[in-house]
Order: C-alpha cells, then sequence, then structure tokens
C-alpha cells in the first residue's frame, strides 16, 4: 500500500521540480520561435529565438523566466542585467586566478569568464547533463583546457573540493531560479563550506532570486556566513562578499575605471555597475537563518 | 478499542514512514545533493524494507497475536529512526568521502539510516490485519480499510511534513516529535496488556 505513497511522493517531487504558478507568455510571445526542446532528468530543456535573441528556457515560451540569453549579432554581450552584476565581483580585488562558478545555464558567466581572464583557471558544476549538452550546442559554451565543466550537484562538488584542500579566488552561485532554488544550496552549512574554499582575500558573488519573506531569512544567512557583503540590486539581486574585508567604495569605482575597456564591449558600463555597490543592510537583522536543519526556501520564496 | 487502537497505530505508521522518507532526503541532501538517483536510492531502500517488512510482520502474526506487540513494533521503529534525529553526521560524512560513486554512497546511507525503521514499521499493516479480521468473508473488507487508514495516513504526513511543518520546524525537531508521538500511541496498549489478555 506504501508503493502507492512513495509513487506519489516521486510524483510530487517531480511537480515541485517542474511546475510553478505562471504567468501568461507576455506581450510579445507569439513572435517565440521554439529552436531545440529536450526533457532532461530534472526539467524540460528549450531553446527559444525571438527579435535577435537566443534563450534558454526550463518552461514553455518562457513564461518563468529565460535562464540565459545571448543575442546572435553579438554573441558576447551579456543581455542580463544580473550576468553584469555578477561581474561587480571583478572590482573587488585583483584579477582572479582560480574560479568556480556554480549553475551553468547557457554558459555564458564561464565563457564570458574565461574571456576576461585568459590566464585563469574555471571550472563550472552542472546538476543537469541536458544543459551542459545544450549550453555547448545552442551557446557556443567550449569547454577547454582552461574551462572545465562537471556534471555534479554543486553542494557534492564543492564539499569534495574542500576535502582536496581546493582553493579559488572567485566563487560564483548561479544555481538558482525563480521557479526553484536547490534548498542545500541556500544554507549556512553550504555557505561556510563555500567560504572554506575561498583562497585569502578570495570573493564569493551569488545571483539570487528572492523575493518577499525569503530576502530577510537569505541576507541574515550569508552576512553570518561572510560579514558584510555588497548588495547589489536592479530586478536581481547579486551578492558580492569579501570575507577578508570589502574592499573600499572609491576602491571599487578605480576597479571599474581600469577595467572599462575589456567590460564595455560586452555591454557592460561599468560606472553604472560600480553605482550599484550598496553596503547598507535593507533586510530584518532578526530573520530566521536558513540551515542545513531550516531550509524551506522555496515555500518561504512563495510568500 | 482493541480495533480503534490498532487503526490509529496503522494510520500513524503510514505518516511516520513517509515523513520519515521526505526528511531523510533533506538530512542526505547536504552530502550527496539532492540529484535525481538519491531519491532514487531513497525510495529504492524504503520499498525494500517496507515490502520485507510485509513479509516479517505477516510470519510473525501468526505467533500468539495481540494488540500489545502491534504497539511494540510502533516504538521498535521509533526508537530505530533516533539515529537519524541525531544527523548521524559523521558516519554520512564518511560515506560520501570514501565512497566515489554517489549512487553507491547514497544507497549505503539510505540503507544504513532507513532501512531498519521503514522495516519494522512495514511490520505493522499485516500484523494489524490479522488482529482485524474474525472472519474470512469479512477478511477484504478489514485489510481494505487497514489500507485505507494507512495509505491516507501517508497522504497526511507527506502533505503536513513538505507544505506546512518545514515552514516552522527544524528537521531534528520534527523526527524527535514523530518518535514521541509513536511512543505515546504505542504506550496505552503496552500497559494495557494484562487487562487487554483477561
Amino acid at each position: 500500500m506504501k508503493r502507492a505513497a512513495s509513487g506519489t511522493l516521486a510524483v510530487l517531487l517531480a511537480v515541485a521540480a517542474l511546475a510553478a504558478p505562471g504567468s501568461p507568455g507576455g506581450a510579445h510571445a507569439a513572435d517565440l520561435q521554439l529552436r531545440h526542446e529536450e526533457r532532461s532528468l530534472y526539467r524540460q530543456v528549450l531553446v527559444y529565438e525571438r527579435a535577435g535573441e537566443r534563450c534558454l528556457c526550463f518552461t514553455r515560451k518562457c513564461t518563468i523566466g529565460r535562464q540565459s540569453c545571448i543575442e546572435l549579432a553579438h554573441p558576447q554581450r551579456l543581455v542580463f542585467g544580473y550576468t553584469r552584476m555578477m561581474l561587480g565581483a571583478l572590482l573587488m580585488g585583483p584579477p582572479p586566478q582560480r574560479v568556480l562558478v556554480v549553475g551553468l545555464g547557457g554558459g555564458t558567466l564561464p565563457a564570458t569568464l574565461a574571456r576576461l581572464l585568459p590566464e585563469a583557471d574555471i571550472e563550472a558544476v552542472e546538476i543537469d547533463a541536458a544543459v551542459v549538452r545544450v549550453a555547448s550546442d545552442w551557446f557556443g559554451f567550449q569547454p577547454g583546457p582552461r574551462l572545465h565543466v562537471a556534471t555534479e550537484d554543486g553542494r557534492v562538488y564543492v564539499r569534495r573540493m574542500g576535502r582536496e584542500g581546493r582553493h579559488y579566488d572567485l566563487v560564483m552561485l548561479d544555481a538558482y531560479d525563480q521557479q526553484y532554488i536547490p534548498e542545500h544550496m541556500l544554507t549556512l552549512e553550504f555557505l561556510q563550506e563555500v567560504r572554506a574554499l575561498l583562497a585569502p582575500g578570495g570573493v564569493v558573488a551569488a545571483n539570487t532570486f528572492s523575493a518577499s519573506r525569503l530576502y530577510d531569512n537569505e541576507s541574515v544567512t550569508y552576512a553570518r556566513a561572510f560579514g558584510g557583503f555588497y548588495n547589489l540590486r536592479s530586478g536581481n539581486r547579486v551578492i558580492l562578499a569579501r570575507p577578508a574585508g570589502l574592499p573600499p567604495l572609491a576602491q571599487v569605482r578605480a576597479a571599474a575605471e581600469r577595467l572599462a575597456p575589456e567590460l564595455t564591449p560586452l555591454g557592460v558600463d561599468p560606472q553604472s555597475l560600480a553605482a550599484l555597490f550598496r553596503d547598507v543592510p535593507d533586510w530584518d537583522a532578526n530573520a530566521r537563518l536558513l540551515t542545513d536543519q531550516y531550509s524551506p526556501a522555496n515555500l518561504l520564496n512563495a510568500r | 478499542m482493541q480495533r480503534a487502537f490498532a487503526y490509529l497505530i496503522a494510520g500513524w505508521s503510514g505518516y511516520f514512514v513517509m515523513a520519515l522518507e521526505l526528511l531523510g532526503g533533506r538530512a542526505l541532501a547536504p552530502y550527496f545533493g539532492s540529484s535525481i538517483h538519491v531519491w532514487g536510492a531513497i525510495i529504492t531502500v524504503f520499498m525494500l524494507a517496507l515490502s520485507l517488512g510485509y513479509l516479517a510482520g505477516g510470519a510473525w502474526s501468526r505467533r500468539t497475536p495481540s494488540l500489545a506487540r502491534l504497539a511494540l513494533l510502533l516504538a521498535i521503529a521509533a526508537l530505530c529512526a533516533v539515529p537519524v534525529a541525531l544527523g548521524s553526521d559523521a558516519l554520512l560524512d564518511a560515506l560520501s568521502a570514501r565512497l566515489a560513486d554517489p549512487r553507491l554512497a547514497s544507497l549505503c546511507a539510505a540503507l544504513a539510516l532507513f532501512f531498519v525503521p521503514t522495516m519494522v514499521s512495514g511490520m505493522v499493516s499485516p500484523y494489524a490485519v490479522r488482529l482485524l479480521v474474525d472472519e474470512r468473508a469479512a477478511a477484504g473488507a478489514a485489510a481494505g480499510r487497514l489500507y485505507f487508514v494507512s495509505t491516507f495516513g501517508s497522504a497526511a504526513g507527506t502533505l503536513l511534513t513538505s507544505f506546512y511543518l518545514v515552514l516552522y520546524f527544524e528537521l531534528a525537531t520534527l523526527l524527535w516529535a514523530m518518535i514521541a508521538v509513536s511512543l505515546l500511541v504505542a504506550l496505552p496498549p503496552l500497559l494495557w496488556r494484562p487487562a487487554a489478555r483477561a
């Protein structure tokens, strides 16, 4: 009799992973052209094109947001505000030599970093093999000797690298989206494992999708794990932390000026990027910490 | 009264098993991730343990069945879940470090933590059927009611835990509370044992 009950669990999990309340397709939904679709172990992976942009989506007609987009005519330009904000990590200190990106999407971030930092070793970890395949078939993501991708759960990878004593100058967390947050990757313990991976002066950049109540919980959890952080908000939210101490804003602006020749061709305006840096808490400091014992991130985000 | 308790024990046992499965997934995620094979390992272990539990429970029901023994099964299953509530971090850490294949590692972890409490829980239903069936003609109806109660309990345990309880309580708190409820439900039949025999 519990066979049926456990079947229910499997279905419940699948539904939780795949479905989410969606808004209708948007005004230009009709122009969307589906170029590719496949069903992976975790979700549907869809590639749509519209108005010269190609996007990776996990829902039909991209109702719940686009994971990754490129401009077909200028594939190097960064379409999303959040990817530009993530590059704010480069304004936090010297150019990183060892980089880990958790969550691949279309591969935009690791590919961009590989172009900006030709000397750096970049690793990306992605749970879904189909996403890795689609990134390389449709988004020009090409792993190479200095750009590796591992198909594995991000937390398991982080723990293993920690056991092996590996260190990174920059860790980017890009594994969350509006429809689903891997809850074991938004806990104090996970962030402490990430912190242990940082080389002296290392930087963490996290693209988070928190709305409503989760914003407070997420903020206190990051603050506890990393101390203060720069909070960049413009649609999305990006958290930039540096446990060794945040660089003063003047230093951030100076770095923006220095990096302008590299960043501008990507569609990033370094000065407006630097202007987004905020270090004043705008959350409820009494919110409950997210831990491995208490991690209802998706339930909190849905409220 | 005896019947009511048999149904209560079966229903709560159903809740216990599914809530344990759900929370067990959370307990393993920090070490093994939440890849599909981790859930596959957990579900496999639960199904295997339940299937063997059904066999064992049915066999044991042939020897002087009593409500007290049914309650004892519930209590033993709860006590066997104590390592899950304690976290077993050292074990999970060692397994995730030593076993390179994440499928094998999560399967071993699920076996170590969930097999025994789930197998004992699986013994409850066939044992309860033995207590509830008086005559052959009513056997199907009694078994049907028991399956209903047990599986309804499983549905309740899944829904309440995943939709609401995790929003307010820590994993360990929920597990300790479930263990306490099991012991509380088992207590009256265990204490009434002489009276029930008389």
